[in-house]
């Protein structure tokens, strides 16, 4: 279970390796990028900034990835978020899970993501074409969240 | 009770500095009475604090809902919220 917050981009390919090849006793690998589009809300995209709350963000990432674990039998998890200037097609966070089967996989990847959208401390601004705005939160992630809670 | 108060984002625009440590009566004691606290301070904090827009509150790094309690020398920030991810 790793979390890293970072300025700096990441090779995917590299860390699914890292991840792959560190449990062998794992048979699924599933994992998801997200990206800076080019167009939000209608306007050009030129650059995207990521704000972040140093020290609550590593532990609200290491708060979800433990409680995944305590959810679906998942060998081990990896979340890297990049905060700072990005831009269109800079990737912005990796999360990758591996476990026995590919049905805890896929469920427990879905379940990081959406518990990052709405619990982790980031928060987007755009600079548009028509200047610069602070990203809305998105009902649709309330709803996304929503379909975990028991 | 001394405790420090963190802002992020918009708010932290919207009041001009990220960080302070104040000293709160001794009736302040929740989230809720810290935001009317804060909300005393002025129209640009009125209009953060007095519960027209949503503002999500953390105590020790662990986010909270209004009700909970707060206590001497707790790192409290407020912000809006989040769109990670």
């Amino acid at each position: 279970m790793t979390v890293f917050v970072q300025t700096d981009d990441f090779d995917v390919g590299v860390q699914l390796n890292q991840l792959r090849l560190a449990n062998p006793n794992t048979g699924a690998l599933v994992s998801f990028v997200g990206q800076v589009r080019d167009i939000n809300d209608g306007d050009v995209i030129n650059t995207l900034t990521l704000e972040h709350y140093p020290g609550m963000t590593e532990t609200a990432l290491q708060a979800i990835e433990a409680e995944a674990k305590s959810r679906w039998d998942i060998m081990d998890s990896l979340i890297i978020h990049r905060v700072g200037t990005l831009e269109p097609l800079d990737q912005i966070v990796l999360v990758a899970v591996v476990s026995a089967h590919r049905g805890e996989a896929f469920k427990s990847c879905e379940f990081i993501m959406d518990y990052l959208k709405t619990q982790a401390p980031f928060w987007k601004k755009e600079a548009t074409t028509q200047g610069e705005r602070w990203v809305e939160a998105k009902l649709s992630d309330d709803l996304a969240l929503k379909q975990w809670q028991k | 009770m001394k405790i420090k108060v963190l802002y992020f984002a918009r708010i932290k625009e919207a009041v001009n500095y990220s960080t302070e440590e104040v000293d709160l009566p001794n009736d302040i004691v929740t989230i809720t009475a810290l935001k009317n606290w804060l909300a005393l301070r002025g129209e640009t904090w009125a209009n953060l604090f007095s519960g027209k827009q949503v503002v999500r509150a953390a105590i020790n790094h662990t986010l909270v809902d209004d009700l909970a309690a707060i206590q001497a020398n707790d790192e409290v920030a407020f912000f809006p919220p989040v769109t990670g991810g």
